[in-house]
């Protein structure tokens, strides 16, 4: 039996498609990176799984359990940290923790074994208000309450939307404990980087899964030339590569542009035809796709799929 | 259901925690009710009289006396003319012009009647029937001397009826006694009704509701988890407020404190429902706080807490038959004042009960729709 089961399901507010006509499935024990921008349907589909949205159409199961027939029996078994901070501020750190544990019939200390790698970090603000923390601690309260009671699958929205770099990698160290100890986790991010961290992903765009596969998976749907290239003036580049008859797409990466060429184009032709456009400081390298690469040739495959069709 | 005792644990930290709040809840009613029952009086007292008097004769002389030494009035003088006086009422600077006509005396001992003019100004309708009904009186009593002096009857030699009034249940028509039960009654509906509502729609806002709706607490121990906390200190502002009644303004409590309890309790019920109806159909606080605040101002003035329920237009007498302070004032004031038992006031308590079931029931079922 598998932790989550997706089969066909769409969910609308009002005219707008969120989550449409999605199937997925995640196996007991994975980390699942739901990857996606935002706006994509990603928060509606947890929401649907957590048994707090009811879907339009299809089913969807989570550890065997109908999420919409089973929801009152499922409810224990799952946790759920929502993407943005929904505990008591005016409660302390402590009491947020023991109020979730007993509506769920159990204690801090009957679970303390779970959550002690996080918890000891909040342990010298125990008794500070939620609402007085940093955004790093709120987070990691937030996942203790979510973890309290043992769950079997846990469902994080956007854990790291917002928090500083190291405590995100702080945030990712502690899930992949957490994996190791049999726990599903499905997460959901809009960091491509953070695929990476993940056992499989499926990337998400306007209410539609694009793919699924493990992350070097997603890297190698990706086919054609890649170039990165670099000259003095990134500005003036961009519009020419755009202008240039070999280019099929081109994006800023950071300090690089990476270029999607047509077949059999080297960096030989593009560096004479930037020569020609008086462009200094070139430098132009063949590179491997990443999973950026492959999301944004996916989402433009998508988008012209989407108009035509 | 072992849950909701968590929930209201947790409610009470929250509320205990909130020390502004708390002191306003339970502070801020006593101000008012201290205030609203010092202040809101329909005792009239200083009216302004002028007298325009044309016809300058002793009779003239002692109607015009008859307003001099009474508290009610204040004689502010003579008036040349009538259009002086018409002047003095549209400045406001005189609420009554008694205008005596000339011949008043001739006429009154030749002919046996006589007339005079009272001018009230009307901005304040309550206050110009009660000026005009004061100054009926007076000048009843002077008609009644000046018959029994001219014609020399005497009481003894016709027949007459004396009206002697006597006022029940508030013999001295003491307006803070009528005034107090019902401010307390009203006063509940700012703690059941509106801070439950706003602390709810607050849990939906901080997105805590969504937490909790993950959980296994069902929706029913997460509402009566919520409210039971306002009724209870509803229920302490109501004590507080019944102690300060009897204490500061002596306010007889002469039927069962039972049954008030009873009526206090059934009431607070209704406003925390009606509070959980208007949250559910809040998305912020601000909503709720509107919402709120157009049902209680509605409530109150249609209440009876003011004006008599039973002076006003048709329409909104149909409108008062949903109004549940109405009953609650008419059964806090009976059974305060005049005793009454729970079959006297078995009509409110009946209606009052409808209400209770009728608007949890839309409540849950509208609150068992959202998330």
């Amino acid at each position: 039996m598998d932790a989550i089961q997706i089969d066909r399901v769409s969910k609308a507010f009002a005219g707008t498609q969120a989550v449409n006509d999605v199937s997925l499935t995640v196996k007991k024990g994975e980390l699942f990176g739901l990857i996606g921008p935002d706006g994509a349907g990603k928060t509606t589909l947890f929401k649907i799984l957590v048994t707090l949205l009811r879907p339009d159409q299809g089913k969807a199961q989570v550890n065997g359990m109908d999420v919409v027939g089973d929801f009152r029996k499922l409810r224990p078994l799952i946790g759920y940290m929502p993407g943005r901070f929904s505990l008591y501020p005016d409660l302390s750190v402590e009491e947020n923790l023991s109020f979730f544990a007993t509506v769920f019939g159990t204690t801090i200390a009957a679970n303390y074994e779970l959550i002690r790698d996080i918890y000891v970090q909040l342990e010298p603000f125990k008794n500070r208000r939620a609402g007085a923390l940093s955004g790093g601690m709120k987070q990691k309260l937030a996942l203790c309450c979510a973890l309290i009671h043992k769950p079997d699958v846990l469902f994080l929205d956007e854990p790291t939307t917002g928090v500083d770099a190291v405590s995100r990698k702080e945030f990712w160290d502690m899930l992949h404990r957490l994996n190791e100890r049999g726990l599903t986790i499905l997460v959901s991010t809009p960091y491509m980087d953070e695929a990476g961290q993940c056992d499989r992903i499926a990337l998400m765009q306007t209410g539609q899964i694009l793919a699924v596969d493990t992350p070097a998976g997603v890297e190698n749907l990706f086919q054609k030339p890649l170039f990165a290239v670099k000259a003095r003036e990134t500005y003036r580049l961009i519009q020419d590569l755009r202008a240039a008859p070999f280019t099929e797409t081109c994006y800023a990466f950071g300090e690089y542009l990476h270029l999607t060429s047509l077949p059999s184009v080297t960096a030989e032709i593009i560096r004479d035809y930037l020569i020609q456009k008086y462009h200094e400081a070139v430098e132009i390298k063949p590179i491997k796709a990443g999973i950026e690469d492959s999301f944004m040739a996916l989402m433009q495959h998508h988008g012209e799929g989407s108009q035509h069709g | 259901m072992y849950r909701i005792r968590f929930i209201i644990e947790k409610e009470f930290k929250q509320i205990f925690r909130n020390k502004v709040l708390l002191r306003m809840m339970l502070a801020a009613p006593m101000m008012q009710l201290i205030l609203l029952s010092l202040a809101a009086n329909f005792e009239v007292k200083n009216l302004n009289i002028a007298v325009v008097d044309q016809d300058h004769t002793t009779y003239a002389q002692r109607m015009t006396g008859k307003f001099r030494f009474i508290d009610n009035f204040r004689f502010v003088g003579y008036l040349p003319a009538y259009k002086e006086a018409y002047r003095e009422l549209q400045a406001g600077t005189v609420d009554l012009v008694m205008v005596v006509p000339a011949h008043v005396e001739r006429d009154l001992t030749r002919d046996n009647k006589a007339q005079v003019q009272l001018m009230v100004n009307a901005i304040d309708g309550s206050k110009a029937g009660i000026a005009l009904g004061y100054a009926h009186t007076i000048l009843r009593d002077f008609n009644e001397a000046i018959r029994s002096e001219t014609m020399g009857i005497t009481p003894a030699g016709r027949v007459q009826i004396d009206v002697e009034n006597q006022y029940w249940y508030n013999p001295q028509l003491d307006y803070k006694t009528f005034m107090v039960p019902g401010i307390l009654f009203e006063l509940l509906l700012i703690v059941g009704g509106m801070i439950s509502a706003l602390n709810i729609v607050r849990e939906k806002e901080i997105g805590t509701q969504e937490q909790l709706n993950v959980t296994p607490i069902r929706k029913h121990e997460f509402i009566l988890g919520k409210l039971t906390p306002f009724v209870v200190i509803g229920l302490v502002q109501f004590t507080m407020g019944l102690i300060l009644g009897k204490l500061a303004f002596n306010i007889p409590v002469v039927g069962s404190p039972l049954l008030i309890y009873g009526f206090a309790l059934l009431f607070l019920i209704l406003c925390v429902g009606i509070g959980l109806l208007i949250s559910t159909i809040s998305e912020t606080q601000q909503q709720a706080m509107f919402a709120v605040f157009f049902m209680m101002v509605l409530f109150i003035l249609l209440s009876g807490l003011f004006s008599s329920t039973e002076n006003m237009p048709q329409w909104a007498q149909y409108l008062n038959i949903i109004n549940p302070l109405r009953y609650i004032i008419e059964a806090g004031r009976n059974v305060m004042l005049k005793g009454s038992t729970l079959q006297d006031m078995q009509t409110q308590f009946l209606t009052l009960s409808g209400m209770v079931i009728g608007v949890l029931a839309l409540a849950s079922f509208r609150y068992r729709k959202t998330v």
